[in-house]
């Protein structure tokens, strides 16, 4: 019995740490750079995204981002997604005709349809942001072993806002190229131009406009880009989660009976 | 099937001896199910049940993902975002592919030290033992190539690092990796042999599968005392067994529920917790990522891969020995295979006449510190390549292989052992007294 109490709790330490060293992964960053937890709508099991952020976002990307940033794996028929930004057909009908975009068919530019994805902008070098949110992480500490980023998440959205709110002002040139100073970015010297300042999109609900809000709106919005199917997800893991913990109760009831009668050894 | 004697399958209706006498197929499965296993086993015997499922999991969520994916390198990576974003529950197949690859290994990781704890490598289980390590390195292939399927960063950059070791094998190695690769570089050819292998391998592990749970059902289990099953008559042996219907099934399909709770909430709320964000960049020959970091699960090995380095003294006698052939690449590629082989022969490294650690109190000190080492080695495996860690990598690595080579051999010998028990009844019993008054002790876990 001691045994395998032994046993047990060694594998069980085994398992805990097992499941934390697993995410070790990511060592990069060297502690430079800071990340801000900010706390979105979406964080955690039961979060959800916030509708009107998302299309606040939106907004910020397409009269800012897009100048410069593609999203070319997001179609833009999934505007009208339930569980994110919720616009009706005809909104986002009106919405794709922002757009101008290459069809090889006609061997012509002509305005983009929903059917289409967002269009990819190759012009001015920058990466594209379909999946920008799940490609950087925020956390990785402590000691690289990523461990809090079972209560923070992983952090995309805040290295994003971070980013995007993290220009010091000072700039250097280097080589031809101007580098901007920037604390969430790792190595602190940035090649892209401070974005935002603050009041650069009129929000259509009257919200804030100052850069944090500006800064968390987009990031929520690139999150939702990169994981349009959260929601979804979400609900289905709940569910999971809810029948099988019954489940489990169950089959704990069904095999405690099975054994009763070997364990008591009616005599 | 030989080994302990039991009730065998009787066709009672016309039906059923008609059949019996063509294809005794039935019978095959009714000895299958109903095998007499040790009523002793504790919660450490539930990984295969586990393992079984995981290998379900991952071949009918793959061969799904197979219908909606593309194994070229210009759409590898946008047909995986087609699967997230298009395919009606796509990003729910993806996702329980990819985390179920880590559950998989999760549960081989517990089910191999179950085996090293309680000496299920010894005689006469040699064969199942091997024929689990044949489907461990399988399953390491498998999610090797599986990994570079999505075509990310780390996709391509690990498939780039981990094949340039086979470049390292003297005289072969150039002619080995290309044949790998396809061509000089990992690339289309590359994608395309990895996807039609990650497709293969399942199903060979599948065969394997049937092969190991064929020879343990030849042995019968091993259980927490080493104690062998009595066989002396049906009558005797049914005193330390029960049949596996329906006492072991409903006991594993309960450990399946409970371990599932905790699967699908990672899958459904921190699908990408055990991922890397680079892999959600698309694979760029161009841009090598700052840290290149195999998936968790190859970690404790890349760990002693890395660990032999150039000026180890080691690497430079074995060096100087063979007139530079063994370099200190090929050393640690040579380790790497090495610390899963000194695994594999365990069974005649282990001197010791007594199966279970519960009765060898040295063991199980240097047991414990052997899975601290390998939590060690894995935390190592993510570090970089510079001081402490890669001293610390060394004497991981060298603890791994002293555990093998020389602790298991000499403790038969310095070891005293704890008295056994005579029999598995003797254990139960011992652990589930008779008592007047059923249900005194309401919190008495099963079988434990």
């Amino acid at each position: 019995m001691i045994n395998s109490m032994f046993v047990g709790k060694t594998i069980l330490n085994f398992f805990v740490v097992l499941f934390l060293t697993a995410t070790s992964s990511v060592a990069a960053g060297g502690g430079d750079n800071y990340v801000k937890d900010y706390k979105f709508s979406f964080e955690g099991p039961l979060g959800s995204y916030d509708q009107n952020q998302l299309q606040r976002g939106l907004k910020v990307y397409t009269e800012i981002c897009s100048a410069c940033h593609g999203l070319k794996y997001v179609p833009i028929r999934t505007l009208g997604d339930e569980g994110g930004l919720g616009y009706s057909e005809d909104q986002v009908r009106a919405y794709a005709e922002n757009y101008e975009i290459f069809d090889p068919e006609l061997d012509d530019y002509r305005p983009a349809k929903p059917t289409d994805h967002f269009p990819e902008v190759v012009d001015a070098g920058a990466p594209d942001l379909s999946l920008m949110a799940k490609a950087r992480a925020g956390f990785h500490g402590p000691m690289g072993t990523g461990i809090n980023q079972f209560v923070k998440g992983i952090g995309g959205a805040e290295y994003i806002a971070s980013l995007l709110a993290g220009y010091t002002g000072e700039e250097k040139e280097e080589f031809g190229t101007v580098f901007y100073e920037n604390t969430a970015y790792p190595g602190r010297w940035i090649a892209m131009a401070p974005p935002l300042y603050g009041e650069d999109v009129d929000f259509d609900d009257g919200h804030s406009n100052e850069l944090k809000y500006e800064a968390m709106d987009v990031a929520a919005f690139l999150t939702w880009a990169a994981e349009p199917k959260m929601m979804a997800r979400k609900h289905v893991g709940l569910r999971a989660v809810l029948f099988l913990v019954l489940l489990s109760a169950l089959l704990y009831a069904t095999n405690k009976t099975l054994w009763a009668p070997i364990k008591k050894r009616a005599a | 099937m030989a080994g302990i004697p039991h009730d065998h399958y009787e066709p009672g209706s016309k039906g059923e001896k008609w059949l019996h006498r063509r294809l005794p197929i039935v019978g095959l499965l009714y000895d299958t199910i109903m095998l007499p296993t040790p009523k002793n086993l504790n919660w450490m015997w539930i990984w295969g049940a586990v393992l079984t499922f995981c290998l379900a999991l991952q071949i009918i969520t793959g061969i799904v993902l197979a219908m909606h994916y593309t194994p070229h390198v210009d759409q590898a990576f946008a047909s995986v975002e087609h699967i997230m974003r298009n395919v009606n529950g796509g990003h729910m197949l993806r996702y329980l592919h990819a985390n179920g690859a880590s559950l998989f290994f999760i549960a081989v990781y517990a089910h191999i030290f179950r085996g090293l704890y309680y000496g299920s490598y010894k005689e006469p289980r040699e064969v199942t033992w091997i024929i689990g390590m044949l489907i461990y390195v399988l399953m390491m292939a498998t999610a090797f190539m599986g990994y570079v399927l999505p075509w990310g960063q780390m996709s391509f950059w690990g498939a780039t690092v981990i094949t340039g070791l086979f470049g390292a094998v003297p005289f072969v190695g150039d002619a080995l990796q290309t044949l790998l690769l396809g061509g000089p570089a990992v690339d289309n050819a590359t994608l395309n042999r990895f996807f039609s292998l990650h497709y293969l391998l399942p199903f060979l592990i599948a065969g394997l599968v049937i092969v190991h749970i064929w020879a343990f059902h030849t042995t019968g289990n091993n259980n927490p005392t080493g104690v062998e099953v009595r066989r002396g008559s049906k009558e005797e042996a049914e005193k330390d067994t029960v049949p596996f219907w329906p006492y072991y099934i409903i006991k594993d399909v309960f450990a399946l529920a409970v371990i599932m709770v905790i699967f699908f909430a990672v899958v459904g709320f921190m699908p990408n917790y055990l991922g890397h964000p680079d892999n959600y960049i698309e694979a760029n020959p161009l841009a090598t990522p700052a840290h290149i970091v195999p998936e968790w699960y190859f970690l404790p090995f890349y760990a002693i891969l890395r660990a032999f380095t150039a000026d180890v003294w080691v690497v430079q006698i074995v060096s100087f020995l063979t007139g530079g052939i063994i370099d200190a690449k090929f050393f640690g590629v040579l380790a790497m295979f090495g610390a899963i082989l000194v695994m594999a022969i365990a069974p005649w490294l282990d001197t010791s006449s007594v199966r279970s650690a519960r009765y060898r109190p040295m063991l199980k000190l240097w047991f414990a510190i052997l899975v601290v080492d390998f939590i060690l080695l894995m935390w190592l495996g993510a570090m970089p390549a510079e001081e402490p860690y890669a001293s610390l990598s060394l004497i991981a690595s060298a603890y791994w292989f002293a555990y093998f080579l020389v602790i298991l051999p000499l403790l038969g010998v310095l070891e005293k052992p704890l008295p056994q028990p005579m029999t598995i009844e003797e254990d139960f019993n011992k652990s589930h007294p008779k008592e007047a008054n059923a249900g005194s002790s309401p919190t008495e876990v099963p079988a434990e």
